[in-house]
């Protein structure tokens, strides 16, 4: 008895009886911005508007300021374990964070339901690609585990101006398959309902971006 | 599965919903007469339409990314044992376990297997083609297994116990007064006053789903994208159910066609771009995913892949038809093709509807079988397809190669002696001998010089709009424009090419030109197809 992976691989070969010879892959297309930074900042905030994202801006100094002013006074957030704390506001009676460890097999992790109750979950971010106004998450420890960027309902994702590029083959160099990656355009969305586009379904049903000079 | 053998090496085609259960023009016929179908495909392919344009008109390299998507799914099916057996190496290094499909039967029992030694009886899904290809629901069902839904518009026909009618938007058949409806009737606790408003109708299915994501520990889905040299897959999706399915429970089971394997992770910055276009017409869906093998602390620790033949061998077996399995199932031609607009997806009877399905499943399930023969009529050979394929699948040539087999598998059956009985008459004769028309380049130049006769029953209108029998079931709700009055290639001839080098008779017909001549019919089919209905309704049918 042959197994079904022999037999797959024979019956491929007998469809291959004609010996296809391709040519090598011809990449024409653009793999290099030609875009200013500034020109390519502008044109990633004019998408992620588009898709209903809010954007704002910080500088390092000013990110705890403005972490504080999207938080408001009353809420319970959660960061990743490598985050840096310089960025955050300082806790009070009303406004609390909590860590997670990033090892759901290890203390330290929120479970999924105390997770379902936090108010937001506060990130950095890996690489933004302009065109198409995507964040990428590559699971770097200051972007945690995957859970926690998906089950709370609000994700305010920090954006460093040196990690945007304008191109989608500028932003696949820059991340690493070797950790799971997730790539974030907006919220959640569906169109399933007479094609009316409505934000959030299952994620986060706001996305929140700070653009840091 | 059946095995032919046509003093060829013998090909293994599919089983599963890849087959049409009854001639397409009779099923279409009757589809037809759904109007709250006809108005909502047609609002919803008109508007994708306009969507994909636009962004696809942003991007001044898209025909670079198109030639690079090609050639690369040229490489991979060039080369696709050496591919498949280095993702197995990869993915089982980075802590997965592969397994190997022949056809739907087995990859539904190995899903079964795992999720049974889980001991679980209901599981999560995301939608996902392979699956609804072998019937993964209905098997699981009949083991004592439920499969949830989480797509939403998956989940509202689910709910409704009904099919999909579209592959990207499945529910499009639907308004929304039916899915609050139907919510209604079906999710329990759900709120006595659900209003018809789709973001309430979106709430409602996040509060049901929650429960199920957090609850359940085998989750099921497709692949996208699965990379040869890392081991890496890959899943676009806009709602997050993805996401949840991908990272909550422990173990994920995952569908995939052989054919879906690229060769390296830098490949996706070519597909990442040519499938969200293509697909919702966004310039990036909301959500994709990336993972290699087992993250520890981190999204299921018990992966699986099934790699699945279920005929795809089969397609690969034809060096003309095998193109199709370069799909990356995005749907634009779907919503290109104005004989998908107005018969909808139901009547292609398989998965795999419009005009990539009327090549995919002849082939995948053997063109001889149910009536799977009939697909390859399905279209008008306008062309539209082709010129929005991210991956330039020349589906019209494909169509026209298929048409010849059609007929050939027809006459084997003595379809077409004298005094038989048979069920389309019309059909046989107008396909009689096509695939030498179709093939040799002097025959199609003799059809043509005829061209100018059918003239002569286009009537003052310049358009034939009754047609006997069998197509006169399609031309009753369209009318067919006149054949040009001089063909492409005879116009070519007598102006430019007069020399041109005598093709050899094997050689099949410049599909190229055919698109060239029948550039711009599409807008027409639909001006007059509207016309037409408009003018009835006028008349008060």
């Amino acid at each position: 008895m042959t197994t079904a992976k022999e037999d797959i691989l024979a019956r491929i070969r007998a469809s291959l009886a004609d010996n296809p010879q391709p040519a090598e892959p011809v990449r024409a297309y653009r793999r290099q911005s030609q875009l200013s930074a500034e020109a390519t900042k502008e044109m990633l905030v004019d998408r992620l508007i588009d898709y209903k994202a809010n954007v704002f801006y910080a500088t390092e100094d000013s990110l705890p300021e403005k972490i504080e002013e999207l938080l408001g006074a009353n809420a319970h957030y959660v960061i990743p374990e490598g985050l840096n704390q310089a960025w955050l506001p300082e806790d009070t009676a009303t406004r609390t964070r909590v860590t997670d460890s990033g090892n759901d097999q290890k203390s330290g992790a929120l479970s999924l339901r105390e997770l379902d109750k936090v108010d937001a979950v506060i990130t950095n971010s890996t690489v933004s690609c302009a065109e198409t106004g995507t964040i990428f998450l590559n699971s770097n420890p200051d972007e945690g585990r995957r859970a926690i960027t998906l089950v709370p309902d609000r994700h305010i994702c920090v954006v460093k101006e040196s990690t945007i590029v304008e191109l989608i083959p500028e932003s696949i160099a820059r991340i690493s398959y070797e950790r799971p990656v997730t790539m974030i355009s907006g919220p959640s969305a569906t169109s399933d309902i007479e094609l009316i586009r409505v934000e959030g379904v299952h994620g986060p049903r706001t996305l929140d971006v700070i653009i840091v000079a | 599965m059946t095995a032919v053998s046509l003093g060829m090496p013998q090909v293994f085609h599919g089983e599963g919903n890849i087959f049409e259960k009854e001639p397409f023009p009779k099923y279409a016929k009757r589809e037809l007469t759904n109007e709250q179908l006809r108005a909502n495909l047609g609002f919803a392919t008109g508007k994708i339409r306009t969507k994909r344009a636009n962004v696809v008109g942003e991007l001044p390299d898209w025909q670079d990314l198109r030639t690079a998507g090609s050639m690369i799914k040229q490489r991979v099916m060039a080369n696709l044992p050496e591919y498949l057996e280095m993702f197995e190496k990869n993915f089982t290094a980075a802590g997965g376990h592969v397994h190997w499909a022949r056809n739907a039967t087995e990859a539904n029992q190995i899903a079964l297997d795992i999720i049974k030694a889980e001991g679980v009886n209901e599981i999560i899904k995301i939608k996902s083609m392979a699956t609804a290809e072998s019937g993964l629901n209905e098997y699981l069902e009949e083991h004592g297994v439920s499969a949830i839904e989480t797509d939403l518009a998956e989940e509202i026909v689910q709910l409704a116990d009904d099919r999909p009618s579209h592959i990207l938007v499945p529910a499009i058949h639907f308004n929304r007064t039916q899915i609050r409806d139907i919510f209604k009737q079906k999710i329990e606790g759900v709120k006595v006053d659900l209003s018809d408003n789709p973001a309430e109708l979106a709430e409602a299915s996040r509060i049901r789903l929650r429960d199920k994501f957090f609850n359940n520990s085998v989750a099921v889905s497709g692949v996208n994208f699965g990379i040869a040299e890392t081991g890496t897959l890959s899943i676009v999706e806009s709602e997050g159910n993805g996401r949840m399915c991908l990272t909550l429970p422990n173990t994920l089971i995952s569908f995939m066609g052989i054919e879906k394997l690229l060769p390296s992770f830098d490949d996706l910055e070519v597909f990442l771009q040519l499938l969200p276009r293509s697909s919702t017409g966004e310039r990036m869906n909301p959500y994709t995913s990336m993972w290699t093998g087992v993250t520890p602390g981190d999204g299921p620790q018990n992966m699986h892949v099934i790699l699945i033949d279920n005929g795809r061998t089969a397609v690969l077996s034809d060096e003309v038809g095998r193109q199709a399995l370069h799909c990356i199932r995005c749907s634009a031609c779907m919503n290109v093709c104005p004989v998908y607009e107005r018969a909808g997806g139901h009547a292609y009877g398989s998965t795999y509807p419009g005009p990539i399905g009327a090549i995919l499943s002849p082939q995948l399930g053997g063109i001889e079988n149910e009536f799977n023969s009939t697909l390859p009529f399905a279209s008008s050979l306008c062309g539209a397809c082709y010129e929005v394929c991210p991956v330039k699948i020349n589906i019209p040539d494909v169509l026209v190669d298929l048409r010849g087999k059609a007929v050939d598998f027809e006459k084997a059956q003595g379809k077409f002696k004298g005094g038989k009985k048979h069920p389309h008459p019309q059909m046989d004769a107008i396909m009689f001998g096509a695939k030498q028309l179709f093939r040799s380049g002097k025959m199609m130049e003799l059809a043509e010089q005829a061209l100018p006769a059918s003239h002569l029953v286009t009537g003052k209108q310049h358009k034939i709009s009754w047609l006997p029998g069998l197509i006169g079931g399609w031309t009753k709700y369209r009318d067919i424009p006149e054949p040009p009055s001089q063909s492409f290639r005879n116009w070519w001839k007598t102006t430019e090419h007069k020399s041109d080098k005598k093709r050899s008779s094997g050689e099949r017909v410049e599909i190229a030109a055919l698109i060239e001549a029948n550039k711009g019919k599409r807008e027409e089919a639909h001006a007059k197809a509207n016309a037409a209905q408009s003018a009835r309704e006028a008349q008060g049918e």
